[in-house]
């Protein structure tokens, strides 16, 4: 029995919003206080890591659509490349604060995917609003770990970075299989 | 002697007194993203009752019932709220303590 594609959005919506507290935390703390427990270190990464995991899953089950299945693989191939670059960096085998720009790639290609396999203009339906809206929030969240790389000691980006995952969880628990852009179909919507 | 210990040690709390006062609002920052993160799940469920299989339990599937956003909303909140956020304050207190330089 497979959930239906919404149910899927609102739990990767879960886990993102976890990640932008915990990025949005680390922001706040200053990373020198956030690592003084090392598992903490090892949290977002851990986490992107098995929303990595579960893009997989959802591939393998989209099998309605080739778009889907290749958009769904791209975006689990970057996330695990930028989770598993930020778990070197947590454990010390990657030093260099411009490895924050592999973040900031895997959202540019993450934020084309979602514009690309989106055939629908915008006012389609909810579905494509949320593509569309996604897909641009990824390029513009993209710029905040690229700034990071070049100014690793400036707060704002790591605020605005956490933000983003912020930002992308409430687009995505705000998806529904079967709606208008705004409202619900009421009692019909989802089924 | 003792008056020159005294003194550069009161010089150094009062250097200190702005650091402790800005980690105290960032600790209070980081302990306030749960809670708020709850409270907007359950307004968020308030809104839109619908959303909550519990209250609107026709025709809905397991699924529903595993996965209810504003609960999910809610459930992050109170996880960052409980694992993480007091971990962090705990440090930032830790910082305040820390030795005297």
């Amino acid at each position: 029995m497979v959930p239906r594609a919404e149910i899927a959005h609102w739990l990767a919506a879960s886990i993102l919003l976890l990640l932008g507290l915990i990025v949005l935390s680390e922001a706040i703390v200053g990373t020198e206080v956030f690592r003084r427990r090392p598992w903490r270190a090892y949290l977002w990464p851990a986490l992107a890591l098995a929303g990595g995991i579960g893009l997989w899953v959802v591939a393998i089950f989209s099998t309605f659509s080739t778009m889907h299945l290749l958009a769904h693989a791209v975006w689990a191939e970057v996330t695990m490349i930028a989770a598993g670059v930020q778990l070197a960096v947590a454990r010390g085998r990657l030093t260099s604060h411009r490895w924050s720009s592999v973040s900031a790639a895997a959202l540019l290609v993450s934020g084309i995917a979602f514009l690309i396999h989106e055939q629908n203009p915008w006012f389609y339906s909810r579905s494509a609003f949320l593509h569309h809206a996604i897909g641009w929030t990824c390029l513009v969240a993209g710029v905040f770990p690229l700034l990071q790389a070049l100014q690793p000691r400036r707060t704002v980006w790591s605020l605005g970075f956490g933000l983003s995952f912020i930002a992308l969880a409430v687009l995505l628990y705000a998806d529904r299989d079967f709606a208008s852009i705004f409202g619900r179909f009421g009692e019909v919507a989802g089924r | 002697m003792s008056s020159d210990i005294g003194t550069s040690r009161g010089k150094r709390l009062e250097r200190r007194a702005p650091v402790a006062a800005r980690h105290q609002g960032r600790a209070l920052a980081v302990l306030l993203l749960g809670p708020i993160t709850m409270v907007g799940g359950l307004i968020w469920a308030v809104a839109q009752p619908y959303r909550i299989a519990f209250l609107y339990p026709n025709g809905k599937g397991l699924y529903d019932y595993l996965v209810q956003p504003p609960l999910l909303v809610a459930l992050v909140g109170f996880v960052f709220m409980v694992w993480i956020a007091p971990g962090l304050a705990e440090d930032l207190e830790l910082e305040d303590d820390g030795p005297e330089s």
